[in-house]
């Protein structure tokens, strides 16, 4: 069962419109609607907020602005992660970015809210605001704090200036990446139904256990009096890790009218309300011999962060594991600017990175006149270069020379602008991937009912990953069921705790934990049935027993799990399972674990126009152990997309004279459609992981995004010969590097 | 949004009375993709809209080229986008129009929007479409945000002081390429009146776009038969491969004779200007001459002749010759058929 | 008073008149399987088939629909709820993740192939390009309605 291409057990209610999602749940009848008003100004304070015009207005219930919300909790510090702590809304008259939330209007319809929230009179004291990245690089500073409260800022090793001026082969390149967005398909929404003194709260989440704990913090209120519903998220992608301002206002306002309350953000307000990933600037040094062996890597990023909350995103951390080389340096400094603040988005840290690093490379095998992928081969690390312990399962390697294989890489243009056809100049480029496997606590349960069939309980979340279908198939395999005799519940409040999606962690997560319960519950079952005087195993060796088509069997006796069950627990059997932490697991301190791709793009620049286009695509993948064939290859297909996207297309874009995102809809912030995407194809590579976990299986939702841009932005130069470092390469980027027109 | 009133007239007669009778301010609704849009950002204000997206009279297409006023092909004003782009005649004998058509927007959008209301499709510029920001088109005399901002968007020809907002349609290119005319009616009876001078520059009156009455409905779109339909195309480039405005864009169309010598010549651009973009000079320059990569090149420049760049646009200049050029070697291909 | 047909029932609704069909779907007739991706007609979440053919409801006045045909995805299954090919095509391509993009993927995918658009990969990529899907599950879907337009034919 595990690693089969089954499919998706939540794909029926999927393609019929059936998947309920937050703000889609009629349980508790016709709502209120909330609408969130947000400042106009990027600094400053309100002087005034004049509510009187939108109380009046048609069906209004409600105008909640900082004058009348309840007193609330403030993020803990000593609360490990962020997620998980307090995120007070309309906290106060001051503005920190452009967008905050400065009222909530609830009516009675969605219209009645938003015209009502137009009659929302603020007026302002602007404060001068530092919104421009670029002209602000004085200011940058090295955090204090540890990314994730684990990484640290800055590694060395060696001396990096003597080792890089030394090396015959020098690259010393500056690079930069937009602000970007998650955008999810699914806006940011929420649904609280009051019910006595509890909140049932449906919301658009990445990890209930965290929903729960932020709530109760913020509305200082035990967390056992709210219960999360989360059993469909339209997408996450880093941006529904915590949840925002929609959800504690919704909570607030429904308390406060003891309705259930309603609030889904507009598109244009996802773009200052939900995190960005920040803008970077990233210089990589590498120094090379002549046969391309690095002696000196350096790669230092200077990344936007709100000056009062800080973020760090691991941009240089992935380029410590890569690649092998004596002389090593990486750093993070941030840039404190009145901007929304970042957020983790889908692969934080690798995505921006690699984007560099792998663009980096590519430039130095340009100089070196040596093929890209041998390049990578040649810098092949034996042991964690900054760690020095062994790779528990490294196979970057095979992912490259399989690669290159299927995509027929040899036929390469051998130098950049060489090769037309029509209107088209072609170009191959390739890029290496990495990630690192992150395992947290997970428990999970399952319960047998007397019929036989099996019930998993997490407050685990499917967000497209494929949880449902991942842990039907771990459960039918833990007991010998068909996967029709399996129900998979996830999203509440109520089942075991799991940190969720994100990450990249949940699949392995929570897997573990359901194996684990399944290996409790099998224990339980054989020793019931031994001890039984009625079973047919009554008395046989346990050390034999074997589960498959619902039952067990010993030394060719079997018997149903249903009659065990229905004979000793009428009312069902359940047991728990638990992932350990990966710091109470000593193989994540005795190796280095990481999965590895490989990518290889083919693109088109119109030789008149400049326009890019993708023309195929191919990774291939090493994750250890794939639990579902089918949803892996599309999780590595939608991450390559995603690299596409940053590659060509995404760019959130700031007005340095206000701190607004100007261009926010999805008409301005571009993302690769279907047209865009022609032939991409993922493969993984067979594998186990035995350091991972007992099933061998390492995350993989974030992989696909991991060096994927830096493919398509290295074909783009051996497509023209035009190398573009500030991301996105749009056309204007590479027409004045075009040959001249031809006939 | 503000609430309005909502009238759906059952015949052209009674659309015109109902927007008399609906006051200041009110509107025709067609496919409401810009119009209902732009309210939902308060950007429009109608207190009163006259449906006119189900008026039976205004939606024929006639295609045979043989019509009462002379040949012409004509679409009426409520023809869907979608089945104008998709008419055989139109497909074989006037590319420009169809892929003026099916490039645009979505299959959804192109469902919905009718030919006349894309017409008076209004500016991507998003100060213009964020009511926080001083606008000049929106509220007159307010300012231009765009000046001194993110102005990649914005147009290099017949900008003002006042407004360089792009002119964001397709269609209206390709029909000011070919003179198209549109007839209109009106409290005050019918007139035609040339998509030439259909669209304004913004000159001193950014908001004043175009040269209709409020009151004024468009009936059809007249498209005079030529042979340089053939020879046509529109190409249009953009930052991805569907669904996006055009960066530039050019609606050509032309007619080779004996002896290679441009006979007809029809070049329009889109995406860089602040309304439809009809390029004589450059047509001058190619007629009675060969299409050659000089004379091409010669008629991109003078297509673009004036052209000023603001701080983030100004690689349009280049592009919109670049694709003037395409576009020429493209509709050529075509008219040898 | 506003009435049409919906999934083949008839409905008598006031609307407010800024209302959409969207929020009509949603808000009082609790029809949730259209989406609200972006409410500006730029992502095709809410794809519903109008009198046939496929529309942004979201950018389609509630009023607008008066006496006619809106075919939403919850009509698409069969009565006995045996999905429809194109639906199980979805399923066997993998052609979703998150599954919020996906009703309307469907719609436009009945519709592609009602208008003849499924002539090749290249013209499904080009007349699907209306429908966002975020989490990229484009291979899929292309595969998918290439799949249902073989069997429709």
């Amino acid at each position: 069962m595990i690693g089969q291409a089954l499919n998706r057990v939540d794909g029926p209610l999927k393609v019929a419109g059936r998947a309920t999602y937050a703000y889609e749940h009629w349980e508790a009848g016709q709502p209120l609607y909330g609408f969130i008003v947000g400042a106009t100004i990027g600094k400053g304070r309100i002087t005034r907020i004049d509510t009187d015009r939108a109380e009046r207005a048609p069906g209004v219930h409600m105008v909640m602005t900082h004058h009348d919300v309840p007193a609330q909790g403030t993020p803990d510090p000593s609360i490990p992660f962020e997620y998980w702590r307090a995120y007070p809304a309309l906290s106060g008259p001051d503005v920190h970015h452009y967008g905050e939330p400065v009222a909530l209007v609830v009516a009675t319809t969605f219209e009645q809210a938003r015209a009502a929230a137009n009659l929302v009179g603020v007026e302002y004291a602007g404060g001068p605001g530092s919104y421009d990245f670029a002209a602000c690089q004085d200011q940058a500073y090295a955090p204090d704090a540890l990314i994730y409260g684990m990484i640290p800022t800055g590694t060395a090793a060696g001396d990096l200036d003597t080792g890089f001026d030394s090396a015959p082969v020098r690259i010393d390149v500056r690079y930069t990446t937009p602000y970007e967005l998650s955008q999810p398909m699914e806006p940011h929404a929420c649904l609280v139904v009051p019910d006595g003194e509890d909140l049932i709260v449906h919301v658009s989440t990445q990890i209930v256990d965290a929903a729960r704990a932020s709530i109760a913090g913020t509305l200082q209120i035990d967390p056992q009096r709210i219960h999360i519903i989360a059993p469909y998220v339209g997408g996450g992608f880093g941006s529904k890790l915590r949840i925002h301002a929609e959800t504690i206002l919704a909570a607030f306002a429904a308390r406060a009218l003891g309705r259930p309350v309603k609030v889904a953000l507009t598109r244009q307000q996802i773009f200052h309300l939900t995190g960005v990933r920040p803008t970077s600037s990233q210089r990589v040094r590498l120094g090379a011999q002549r046969d391309g062996r690095l002696v000196a890597i350096a790669h230092e990023v200077t990344m936007h962060t709100n000056r009062h909350s800080e973020y760090i995103e691991p941009t240089a951390a992935a380029t410590r594991g890569l690649y092998a080389a004596p002389h090593r340096l990486t750093s993070h400094r941030l840039t404190p600017l009145d901007l929304p603040r970042g957020e983790d988005v889908r692969a934080p840290g690798e995505a921006p990175g690699l984007l560099v690093v792998e663009s980096a490379m590519d430039e130095l095998a340009d100089a070196l006149g040596m093929d890209p992928v041998e390049l990578r081969i040649r810098n092949e690390p034996t042991v964690d270069p900054e760690r020095g312990v062994p790779y528990s399962d490294r196979h970057l390697v095979e992912c490259l020379r399989e690669g290159a294989r299927r995509f027929g890489w040899e036929r390469r243009p051998a130098t950049p602008a060489s090769v037309r056809e029509g209107q088209w100049l072609v170009g191959y480029g390739m890029a290496a991937g990495i990630r690192g496997h992150i395992q947290a606590p997970t428990a999970a349960r399952v319960r047998l009912a007397a019929d036989g069939s099996a019930v998993v309980q997490s407050d685990m979340t499917d967000i497209g990953t494929g949880t449902y279908t991942i842990l039907t198939q771990v459960a039918a395999d833990g007991l010998g069921l068909p996967p029709d005799r399996v129900r998979v519940e996830l999203g509440r409040s109520e089942y075991p705790v799991s940190p969720g999606s994100g990450g990249s962690w949940g699949a392995a997560n929570s897997s573990t934990a359901v194996h684990r319960a399944c290996e409790a519950l099998r224990e339980k079952l054989v020793d019931t049935a031994r001890n039984d005087a009625r079973s047919a195993l009554h008395g046989l060796d346990p050390a034999g027993a074997k589960f498959s088509d619902g039952s067990v069997s010993i030394d060719g006796v079997s018997e149903a799990l249903s009659e065990i069950v229905a004979r000793n627990y009428p009312d069902g059997m359940a047991a728990e399972g638990e992932t350990l932490a990966m710091t109470d697991d000593p193989n994540y301190r005795d190796y280095a674990l990481h999965t590895y791709g490989a990518h290889f793009a083919e693109v088109g620049v119109d030789a008149d126009t400049a326009e890019i286009r993708l023309r195929r695509m191919l990774g291939v993948f090493s994750v250890g152990r794939v639990l579902n064939a089918k949803t892996a290859r599309s999780q590595l297909i939608g991450g390559m997309i995603w690299g596409v996207g940053a590659a060509l297309e995404e760019e959130a874009v700031v007005d340095p004279r206000s701190g607004a995102f100007v261009t926010r809809d999805l008409a301005h912030y571009l993302v690769p459609v279907h047209a865009d995407i022609p032939d991409v194809d993922a493969v993984v590579l067979d594998g186990y992981d035995d350091k991972a976990n007992v099933l061998g299986a390492k995350g993989l939702g974030e992989l696909g995004i991991c060096g994927a841009g830096a493919a398509v932005a290295n074909a783009v130069f051996n497509a023209t010969g035009v190398r573009v470092r500030d991301f996105p390469i749009t056309l204007e980027k590479v027409l004045p590097g075009l040959p001249p027109m031809e006939t | 949004m503000r609430t309005f009133t909502y009238t759906a007239p059952s015949s052209v007669a009674e659309a015109v009375e109902a927007i008399a009778a609906a006051g200041d301010g009110a509107k025709f609704l067609a496919g409401g993709t810009t119009l209902y849009d732009l309210m939902k950002l308060g950007v429009e204000r109608p207190p009163a809209l006259v449906d006119v997206s189900r008026l039976a009279e205004l939606t024929a297409i006639d295609t045979s080229g043989d019509t009462a006023g002379g040949d012409h092909l004509v679409f009426g004003g409520g023809a869907r986008m979608a089945d104008v782009a998709a008419d055989p005649v139109v497909r074989r004998d006037y590319p420009v129009l169809s892929e003026s058509l099916w490039r645009a927007a979505s299959q959804q959008l192109r469902n919905m929007a009718t030919v006349a209301g894309n017409l008076l499709q209004r500016t991507r510029c998003p100060y213009f479409r964020g009511t926080e920001y001083p606008c000049n088109k929106r509220e007159p005399g307010s300012g231009c945000a765009a000046r001194e901002g993110i102005d990649r968007g914005s147009a290099v020809l017949g900008t003002s002081e006042a407004c360089t907002a792009a002119y964001a349609g397709d269609w209206p290119v390709a029909l000011v390429a070919f003179d198209a005319v549109i007839d209109v009616v009106g409290p005050r009876g019918e007139r035609t009146v040339a998509l030439a001078d259909l669209h304004r520059e913004p000159g001193d009156t950014p908001h004043r776009e175009h040269t209709l009455d409020p009151d004024e409905l468009v009936l059809r779109v007249r498209v005079p038969v030529t042979p340089a339909g053939r020879g046509s195309t529109y190409l249009k480039i953009r930052d991805r491969e569907s669904y996006a405005f055009a960066l530039a864009s050019a609606a050509v169309g032309l007619t080779v004779g004996a002896q290679g010598l441009v006979e007809e010549c029809r070049i329009a651009l889109g995406g860089v200007a602040t309304r439809p973009w009809r390029a004589r000079a450059a047509e001058q320059v190619l007629t009675g001459r060969p299409l050659t990569d000089e004379t091409a090149r010669a008629a991109a420049e003078a297509a673009l002749a004036g052209a000023r760049a603001g701080t983030h646009n100004g690689f349009k200049i280049e592009l919109a010759e670049r694709t003037v050029v395409d576009a020429l070697r493209i509709a050529r291909g075509r008219a040898d058929r | 008073m506003t009435v049409f047909i919906v999934n083949g029932q008839k409905i008598e609704v006031e609307p407010d008149p800024r209302e959409s069909l969207l929020d009509v779907l949603h808000g009082r007739l609790a029809l949730f399987g259209t989406k609200k991706g972006c409410d500006h007609g730029q992502c095709g979440a809410c794809t519903v088939h109008l009198d046939g053919r496929r529309v942004v409801s979201c950018l389609t006045l509630a009023v607008q629909a008066d006496g006619r045909e809106v075919r939403t995805i919850e009509d698409v299954a069969r009565e006995d709820g045996t999905l429809d090919p194109m639906q199980q095509a979805f399923i066997d391509n993998d052609a979703m993740q998150c599954g919020y993009c996906t009703p309307g993927q469907i719609m436009s995918g009945l519709a592609c192939i009602a208008e003849g658009h499924t002539g090749d990969d290249d013209e499904i990529r080009e007349y699907m390009s209306g429908n966002l899907c975020r989490c990229g599950a484009y291979v899929g879907i292309v595969a998918a309605i290439r799949q249902a337009a073989e069997q429709e034919a």
